[in-house]
């Protein structure tokens, strides 16, 4: 039998704006409260945080445990002279300088080529010399992390991303982001950088994200601002034709973040290179909710189905877990 | 046991415990639950007066006692060139003046404030005492006075069936002019006061009695005399009579000064001694009536309290008693409503600075302090400073920026810009540094979207903050924050949907 309350009388303002609670919890929709409630404090430890906060400590396990990640060039850990940013930069074509803790992609500088002295970013924007050093010493100062604490500088090598998602995206990074609950993947989603999200793959600032059928690596939905799209705003190619290569392998790298941070919910952000595959970006110990709108579903669901399993059908590796997220975790339909 | 049931529990008992202490603070120590209750409080000043004879000099003073119904708040002495102290002689307090030569007319002085608790009844001393001294009326001319008298007890006691009823018609035969036996009894003690002629006709009666001083307490009396009522004996337990009306009870507004024992005031080397009582009523917020009742019995909930701190701090106390109703406030709203804010507590110290500056005031004075930091800020990042230096930098320029905005409205006139010096310095210049980079990163549309939030939670917090009720509850009973501390708990244990929520998921519903 089916309790029923009675419709939520919202007053003419929100009519429309606004959805029930108790069908967004019918639907099986994680809520940001649940998932720092339930997911977060219960699965993931504070002590392991440090390992995905800081980028280059998540390299170093990286490393341990053979999860390939891009190249790393150079580290400063303290604030570095001038001449000593200009050795490391100066024979560079192509680098990305990154805080260590920075958050939400902040702080990001993407230098594609060289103009002379000056460096061009991916938008064709010149960079100046100067600007990378400001950019490094604001990095040092902690502008980029959590509660401005000082933080540590990267430069890593530019990935030579895979053209597969050429057409999909608008002067960015597409990467996939894979959610891991307790060494399962549950969902996945491909962000698409647009022109309006000015080649950035954040979807509240204008990218698409693609919700990505575990089984088969196709796409099963996507969605721009909110709304669901077919194909690409800019490029026009439709989404029905992406399907990301290497598909198992991807998974296993992600699945494989489980033993690598110990964190039971996880977000993997992934990248595809044109010869290495896919290659571990940054693990990201409170992902976003996002991804439930990128596929269309909610993610309470299948969290919940991974809970009730017992220790018995959790012990399982890499492999396994895959097979079994791939078998129950396929999309209804792909587009 | 499960985290989240150890957060129930220990917000149960946190929740619990706080508004017990509210509530007992309430009941058994009077602080009021709403603000603006005002009691009135009584000053009786009695003033002792009398003719020095030029030697050594010595006042005595009968004090009132504590009595359950009147509360003594605080008592003062005036006595200049005269030394004082308290003696307790036969369980009486007495005031005793003296000096070692005075002459002339003299004037001490007693004042005391006191407030009425209503519904205590009068407590039963029982070290009062019961013997009767039978009247002397021996003589010849006395035999027709003791006629009367016992022809009054007769005729009492034929019409009465106890000792109180007894006092009452006796009281009342006592009042009746037309009364023959009475008259004569009133004829033979012309000097004596109507409770002298009937404490001499209750003894006559074998009736355990005294008399009760006192006063009437109505506002602004002056030169009052003292009042006199009578206490009889029934056998069990001492009982007031109004001896005009002969009706039982403690008149109400009755201030008890003197219970039994002997004179009120004794002088010696003076004359012409007499006691006068004036008497003024104040209506005194209750909060302080129960301040200053508490603070004589020491009670250890308001003497190890910030009531204890000297004023200036508590008034500081009671700013940041409303902190964290703001936070509250905040967590309210981001875990309810989920509004994104720059800074998660900065919109609770934008609040504060609005409860000092006036809400537009603040509002306008943080909006332009904003703009010209902001504008100063796009200039300072193209210099290339070290980022602590650029902050230092924005400092300063707020710094200068909230002088200006003090003296240029001082000049033209509108002094409650001056209010300015209350916004938190240091905030203001993280919020113009992050709002600066949030307009490189996210662009303008983000920070008008972080800095409206972090207004409207301010404003909201401010709103709260300011409420009459909530202030007196934050600063009379800072317990409730226990309670607060509970509900906290219990909000961060919430998994449901955030109002953003059903509008972000909007789509998912098909």
């Amino acid at each position: 039998m089916q309790f029923r309350l009675p419709a939520l009388r919202l007053p003419p303002f929100f009519r429309g704006g606004l959805v029930s609670p108790f069908k967004l919890r019918k639907l099986g929709i994680l809520g940001m409260n649940a998932r720092n409630v339930r997911y977060i404090a219960r699965y993931n430890d504070r002590d392991k945080y440090p390992i995905v906060d800081d980028k280059l400590n998540t390299k170093r396990a990286a490393r341990r445990y053979r999860i390939p990640v891009p190249d790393l060039i150079a580290a400063f850990d303290t604030q570095p002279t001038r001449s000593r940013i200009m050795k490391v930069i100066e024979p560079l074509q192509q680098f990305v300088i990154k805080p260590a803790r920075g958050s939400g992609g902040k702080g990001i500088l993407v230098i594609v080529g060289r103009d002379g002295e000056d460096y061009l970013k991916p938008s064709g924007n010149k960079v100046t010399a100067l600007d990378i050093q400001r950019h490094v010493s604001n990095i040092h100062s902690g502008l980029y992390s959590l509660g401005g604490k000082p933080d540590r500088c990267m430069v890593e090598a530019l990935v030579d991303f895979d053209p597969v998602f050429d057409k999909y995206s608008f002067e960015g990074v597409p990467d996939i982001r894979v959610i891991v609950f307790r060494g399962f993947p549950v969902m996945a989603m491909l962000r698409c950088s647009t022109h309006d999200s000015d080649g950035k793959a954040n979807l509240h600032q204008g990218a698409v994200g693609v919700g990505i059928d575990l089984a088969t690596g196709k796409a099963s939905h996507a969605v721009q601002r909110g709304l669901r799209v077919d194909i690409h705003p800019d490029t026009k190619m439709p989404f029905s034709d992406l399907q990301v290569p290497d598909w198992k392998d991807l998974l296993k790298l992600a699945a494989s973040c489980y033993e690598m941070t110990g964190l039971g919910y996880l977000g993997c952000d992934i990248v595809l290179d044109r010869k290495r595959g896919p290659l571990l970006l940054e693990a990201n110990a409170r992902p976003g909710l996002a991804i439930q709108i990128a596929n269309g579903i909610g993610l309470r669901t299948r969290l919940e189905h991974i809970e009730s399993m017992t220790l018995e059908q959790l012990e399982k590796n890499v492999e396994e877990r895959v097979n079994y997220s791939v078998d129950y975790f396929a999309a209804r339909t792909t587009l | 046991m499960s985290p989240r049931a150890q957060v129930y529990i220990l917000a149960a008992l946190l929740t619990f415990l706080g508004a017990s202490l509210t509530i007992y603070k309430h009941f058994a120590l009077g602080f009021p639950l709403l603000p603006g209750e005002y009691r009135t409080v009584w000053t009786i000043e009695a003033k002792v007066r009398f003719n020095a004879d030029g030697g050594p000099v010595k006042a005595a003073l009968t004090l009132p006692r504590a009595q359950r119904n009147m509360e003594v708040l605080g008592e003062t002495f005036s006595s200049s060139g005269y030394g004082f102290n308290i003696v307790h002689e036969d369980d009486e307090h007495r005031a005793v003046w003296s000096r070692r030569q005075a002459s002339g007319v003299q004037s001490l002085f007693y004042q005391l404030d006191v407030h009425q608790t209503p519904g205590a009844a009068l407590e039963q001393s029982l070290d009062l005492s019961t013997e009767v001294v039978k009247p002397m009326l021996g003589a010849r001319e006395q035999e027709a006075v003791r006629q009367a008298i016992y022809s009054l007890v007769e005729a009492g006691r034929a019409r009465s069936s106890d000792v109180s009823t007894f006092t009452s018609e006796l009281l009342l035969a006592l009042a009746d002019t037309r009364n023959q036996d009475r008259n004569l009894i009133f004829g033979y003690y012309k000097d004596r006061s109507f409770v002298d002629v009937a404490l001499v006709v209750l003894a006559a009666a074998d009736i355990p009695a005294h008399r009760i001083r006192g006063l009437y307490l109505e506002d602004d009396r002056r030169r009052l005399d003292p009042e006199d009522l009578l206490e009889i004996y029934d056998g069990k337990r001492w009982v007031v009579f109004e001896p005009s009306s002969g009706t039982p009870g403690v008149p109400k507004n009755f201030f008890i000064w003197q219970r039994g024992g002997k004179s009120l005031l004794d002088v010696e080397g003076g004359r012409n001694s007499g006691v006068t009582f004036s008497v003024i009523s104040n209506d005194v917020p209750a909060r302080d009536v129960a301040m200053l009742s508490t603070s004589k019995e020491k009670e250890a909930l308001v003497d190890f309290s910030i009531y204890s701190l000297p004023i200036e701090q508590q008034s500081i106390f009671k700013l940041i008693l409303l902190v964290p109703v703001g936070a509250l406030v905040v967590v309210l709203l981001r875990v309810f409503v989920g509004l994104r804010t720059s800074g998660t507590f900065m919109p609770v110290l934008l609040a504060i600075a609005f409860i000092e500056t006036q809400l537009l005031t603040g509002l306008s004075i943080f909006v332009l302090i904003l703009i010209l930091g902001l504008w100063v800020r796009f200039y300072l990042s193209r210099l290339n400073l070290l980022l602590v230096a650029r902050i230092a930098a924005v400092v300063i320029t707020v710094v200068i920026l909230m002088g200006a905005i003090s003296v240029v409205s001082y000049k033209l006139g509108i002094e409650q810009a001056l209010t300015v010096t209350f916004f938190p310095m240091i905030i203001l210049a993280w919020t113009i540094e992050r709002m600066s980079i949030l307009w490189e990163e996210d662009g303008p549309y983000e920070v008008v979207i972080q800095a409206g939030g972090s207004l409207l939670v301010a404003v909201l917090a401010w709103w709260v903050m300011t409420n009459r009720y909530i202030e007196h509850w934050t600063f009379n009973f800072p317990e409730l924050l226990l309670v607060l501390l509970g509900l906290v708990m219990i909000i961060g244990n919430y998994t449901g949907y955030r109002l953003g929520e059903l509008a972000r998921f909007r789509q998912l519903v098909r």
